[in-house]
């Protein structure tokens, strides 16, 4: 088989694309019904927020961001977490995907009303900044004896 | 024979559906093109290199990165955008390009992923001789 003649805007561009669609769809739509999520950039980043009786938990899912320009905040039980990713994207090179997200991002977090605002530890791993804020004593449950 | 057999293979096949959990996030990428290859950025919060599986054959690339989030004991969720801890893509490789000679790094969940032509694509300089 002759090898195809194409120019540089339309040969590994657009079959990989149009590949990648087919697998797509090949493992989205019918394979696991259902269960492939995209996470969408104008949510950029996204969070998951858990509780224990003893703390609460924030992930922000922000990978590639420098942990140092993050400013993070508790105001009136809210917490405040700013910050900026910067995608580097050579312009003279082709790019036929763009789908991670650039730019500054602003999340707020409403809290339970018990958390301590003097007891927050913050961390950033593998592009997961995970926070931690720890809750008043007087809200965990208690164990009553009854005399 | 054959009957028990199919009735086994019956029996296991709702219960697979139920018990795996088989969510997976379709990671956002960024991919580059320059003339000698090209880039993709995938953004795979949470993977470690230990957790991250990547194949590259001379017709797919599979990437299947698996999360490691630290959760205290008895969590209970408030809020969750992030529903799964793997991540999953395939790409359609190009004959052109030469996935045996790919190269990976990962930073702060991002993965870089060179992939370069094969040599015959690769663009050349031709001398020109003075006649």
């Amino acid at each position: 088989m002759l090898p195809r003649i194409h120019g540089f805007d339309s040969g590994l561009f657009n079959e990989f694309r149009r590949l990648e669609q087919e697998m797509d769809q090949l493992f989205g739509a019918g394979f696991w019904p259902n269960t492939m999520q995209s996470v969408v950039n104008d949510n950029y980043p996204p969070i998951n927020v858990g509780v224990t009786p003893e703390q609460v938990d924030i992930y922000l899912f922000a990978a590639g961001v420098n942990s140092e320009n993050l400013d993070i905040s508790i105001n009136d039980n809210r917490l405040s977490i700013k910050g900026e990713r910067h995608v580097e994207r050579d312009d003279e090179r082709n790019c036929f995907r763009k789908e991670r997200y650039d730019g500054a991002f602003h999340k707020v977090v409403a809290l339970p009303d018990d958390v301590d605002a003097d007891k927050v530890e913050a961390r950033y791993d593998n592009g997961v900044l995970h926070i931690v804020i720890q809750r008043r004593e007087s809200s965990k449950p208690r164990q009553i004896t009854v005399q | 024979m054959s009957t028990s057999k199919e009735i086994t293979k019956h029996d296991l096949q709702p219960k697979q559906r139920r018990d795996l959990p088989q969510r997976s996030i379709r990671p956002n990428v960024d991919i580059l093109e320059d003339e000698t290859g090209i880039t993709l950025m995938a953004d795979l919060p949470g993977v470690t290199k230990e957790g991250l599986d990547i194949q590259v054959d001379t017709e797919t690339l599979s990437i299947d990165g698996k999360a490691d989030i630290e959760m205290p004991e008895g969590m209970q969720a408030l809020y969750a955008d992030v529903r799964a801890t793997r991540y999953q893509r395939s790409f359609s490789l190009s004959s052109e390009l030469d996935g045996d000679k790919a190269e990976a790094s990962l930073k702060d969940g991002v993965l870089s992923l060179r992939i370069p032509k094969r040599e015959q694509y690769l663009p050349r300089k031709i001398e020109i001789r003075n006649g």
